[in-house]
């Protein structure tokens, strides 16, 4: 294909830590197009961009820029051959004009001295060109999100970029400066720029890109028209999987609630309302699993019900008493265990030994001291329990945390949250970056005390663990739960994915049915 | 009392030596914001300025030039700088364990040193070292109460206020300036275009280098004409202090600079009141304190209230 703008062939990218991120990737753009870049988290999107804009090496592939072989070794060798990227994550300085972010390190001057008037001007005159309403003298501090990534996209086109890679753009963004930025787009594309839309919003995709390529665990599964294509195709693609891993478990006999959500909502530090009146409620020996891409709202949700964010609205209950105003520590006394989706910020203290993260949630308890000292023989004796019976691989329990590999760092947390027999387990993202054997064992655990009584809240953005481990499953999209299903394994992925990606929602009645009134 | 306190705040004399007394923190000010701004908080400018008082001395006295014993100190403290600078940005060390350790060095070394030529602990007596000149101010000179209080200030006093409005160029419209500033703030966000934050923090950590040394240089050869152990009590934290109170900014931190020096002088002429000096002394910190402190209540309780907004807002 003569008229590929760019041609990514065999990209092989393996991490340090052996996650092989991309496996032989074939990608090729055209020049002119709006390109989808489309996969589950995890599916290497992110990390065949990186490459692309020299951010990362890749061990094996090569590039091809207009036919001519190129090798990208860093973000300024790809902004000098016209490639920009607009990361999810601005990088702006807050305390600067939109004009001066633009033009930073390249500002026009005038005496030595920095021409503030015309770099005003150019950059005016540069948001004119295309369509942008900005007003270039404000401070970046006190533009909204969506102004933010425009002053992102200008800074692309200051520096001369021709290929437009945007990860995630509208992710932060409302509806309404998403059909802005949609609409700035296509003039882009009528400027001759190119553009590579990386997300994983199907009727965004649908709307404006023109071809689109979608990726699972690494791989390309190939490159569409998306004429030809339908949400449904799009979707099977997407999240079909290839291994299906059955848990082992018996069916699961509800009990009596436990657990129970009323009218949560929440406005996370964009200032967006990443949760919006979930109520739900879960019983004693069930599993209710939460599935979603992430960042519809999991995270925002799971933090407020564990008692790390105070500043919700609504209620949360167990076993019938009001949770909202007890401390973290009072809430786990009160039997709630948490496995947190961040393991290296929120799950252990890496730098600690083993045994010092086993007891970190126990101190002051007689388990393992006398009053206020602690007893370095109970320490011990209760390190070497857990570890014996966690399988936890080490050569000592006072062995740091950060020596252990992924997998037993997690067994380390799943052993500091089952220690004190749970009533209620919420486990956010269990199995994350965890070897098989381990989340098969963490897997065996939960069903464990979900057969001893507790009720415990599973999300994951892995559809084999949601599906396979949850009795009753629920999916949240934009931070509201728009589906239901009583019996999990009567669900199939396919179905799943449509109200994954916010094609299809339930109706108000059948989602109430979670609250089991 | 409030009449005698009259009569010594509304003099002339007064007036003159808040500039005085004000010099020091206002150059030890700006090396606070240099660095600041980059980033980097640098408790290590007492340190620099007490070597540099020392360097001071010694070498004017030896050379019998106030020019070059100004430019042995200023050449030490930026070579201190790059010291600390090396340890913070090759090595990757902690800045404030860093920090201390040039405080503590100094500290010691400077007394070490002393001892060494002149066999006195306490104070360069024996050395025969020069001051940086006093100037007077041809016009300004023969205005009245005017001329009393501007004219005739050190040398450095001067350069201080011209320093200030330098820097204020520096940091607001040159590339280097805006450059420092953001990496203090989004380091990704500089390196993102393709600007290295190491030589940026480099040239921001020079240059408060060369603040904090005409900073110590103004302690032994202007504020006093000598060296004495630990002279500077403090004047670098004092500094920091100053700078955060004028938010990162050259004037709000001379502004600073200029009301911890009122409160330093003042508790000097107020000792003939009954008031204890310490009391007066504590008076800027404690207003400090309180200004931050309403100042951050009144913020969260904004956001607070923007939060609840949004959520009843349905």
């Amino acid at each position: 294909m003569s008229e590929d703008l760019l041609v990514m062939s065999g990209i092989t990218k393996i991490y340090p830590n052996g996650v092989m991120a991309n496996d032989k990737v074939d990608f090729s753009i055209k020049a002119g197009e709006i390109h989808a870049l489309m996969g589950e988290n995890g599916a290497g999107k992110s990390t065949l961009m990186n490459i692309l804009f020299g951010e990362h090496q890749p061990e094996e592939g090569e590039i091809f820029l207009e036919g001519n072989k190129v090798k990208i070794g860093s973000p300024n060798e790809a902004i000098a051959l016209g490639i920009g990227m607009v990361h999810q994550h601005f990088m702006l300085v807050p305390s600067l004009s939109i004009a001066h972010n633009i033009y930073l390190g390249m500002e026009p001057r005038k005496h030595g001295l920095i021409d503030i008037r015309s770099m005003v001007k150019q950059a005016e005159e540069l948001a004119e060109k295309y369509n942008f309403k900005i007003k270039s003298t404000a401070r970046v501090a006190d533009i909204p999100v969506g102004m933010k990534q425009k002053v992102e996209i200008l800074k692309a086109l200051a520096r001369g970029a021709k290929i437009l890679i945007l990860d995630e753009p509208t992710a932060v963004l409302t509806p309404q400066e998403t059909q802005e930025l949609f609409h700035e787009l296509i003039e882009f594309k009528k400027k001759g720029h190119t553009i590579v839309f990386i997300s994983h919003k199907l009727k965004e995709i649908k709307q404006i890109c023109d071809r689109i390529t979608i990726m699972k665990n690494g791989r390309s599964m190939g490159t569409y028209d998306m004429e030809d294509m339908d949400e449904k195709s799009i979707s099977r693609l997407m999240v079909g999987r290839d291994v299906i891993k059955t848990i082992e478990k018996a069916k699961a006999k509800p009990g009596e609630e436990i657990f129970r959500v009323e009218h949560l909502s929440c406005i996370n530090e964009d200032g967006k309302h990443a949760v919006n009146d979930i109520s739900l409620s879960v019983r004693s020996g069930e599993i209710l699993g939460i599935a979603g891409v992430e960042g519809n709202g999991q995270t925002e949700f799971i933090e407020s019900v564990t008692g790390m964010r105070k500043d919700y609205k609504g209620n949360v209950y167990m076993k019938g008493r009001c949770m909202d105003k007890l401390s973290i520590k009072q809430t786990r006394r009160a039997g709630l265990s948490h496995i947190s989706e961040d393991r290296m910020t929120l799950g252990v203290a890496a730098e600690a030994t083993i045994s010092d993260n086993l007891i970190a949630d126990k101190l002051g308890e007689e388990i393992i001291g006398y009053g206020p000292f602690l007893s370095g023989k109970k320490i011990t004796r209760l390190s070497g329990e857990l570890i014996e019976t966690f399988l936890i691989k080490c050569s000592s329990e006072k062995q740091p945390v950060s020596m252990l590999s992924g997998g037993n760092m997690q067994k380390v947390v799943v052993a500091r949250e089952f220690a004190r027999e749970p009533v209620v387990m919420i486990a956010n993202q269990p199995s994350r970056g965890v070897d098989v054997g381990a989340t098969e064992f963490i897997h065996k655990k939960l069903v464990q005390i979900r057969d001893k009584g507790a009720a415990v809240l599973l999300v994951s953005a892995d559809l084999n663990e949601v599906m396979g481990l949850s009795d009753s499953l629920m999916v949240f999209y934009g931070g509201e739960i728009v589906a239901y299903f009583e019996d999990s394994s009567k669900v199939t992925e396919e179905e799943l994915g449509y109200y994954m990606l916010g094609i299809k929602k339930q109706s108000e009645e059948e989602i109430r049915r979670v609250l089991h009134e | 009392m409030i009449q005698q306190l009259f009569t010594i705040v509304f003099t002339t004399s007064f007036a003159y030596s808040i500039l005085r007394v004000s010099t020091p923190i206002i150059l030890a000010g700006m090396a606070a914001v240099v660095s600041e701004r980059a980033g980097v908080v640098n408790i290590a400018i007492e340190g620099m300025m007490l070597t540099s008082a020392l360097t001071g001395v010694v070498v004017s006295a030896g050379t019998r030039s106030w020019f070059t014993g100004l430019l042995a100190s200023l050449l030490i403290s930026i070579f201190m700088s790059l010291i600390l600078a090396y340890f913070i940005l090759n090595l990757k060390a902690n800045t404030i364990m860093c920090g201390l350790a040039i405080n503590t060095i100094a500290k010691g070394g400077t007394v070490f040193a002393l001892y060494l030529l002149t066999g006195n602990k306490g104070a360069s007596t024996a050395l025969k070292s020069l001051t940086v000149p006093q100037l007077d101010i041809p016009l300004i000179k023969n205005i009245p109460v005017i001329g009393e209080i501007l004219s005739g200030q050190n040398l450095l006093t001067y350069l201080a206020v011209i320093l200030v409005a330098l820097l204020h160029v520096f940091i607001f419209h040159t590339r280097m300036g805006i450059r420092i500033s953001a990496v203090g703030e989004n380091a990704r966000a500089v390196e993102s275009v393709g600007i290295s934050v190491k030589k940026t923090r480099y040239m921001a950590l020079l240059i408060s280098g060369l603040f904090s040394g005409l900073a110590g240089t103004f302690m032994s050869m202007g504020y006093m004409s000598g060296f004495t152990a630990n002279m500077t009590s403090g004047r670098g934290f004092i500094a920091l202090a100053a700078n955060s109170m004028g938010q990162n900014t050259p004037w709000g931190t001379l502004l600073a600079a200029l009301i911890f020096g009122a409160a330093d002088s003042a508790s000097n002429s107020l000792q003939v009141l009954k008031i204890p000096t310490q009391f007066i002394q504590m008076i800027p910190y404690a207003t400090t304190i309180l200004g931050i402190t309403l100042y951050s209540i009144q913020r969260s309780n904004k956001e607070k209230k923007t939060k609840t907004k949004l959520l009843n807002q349905e």
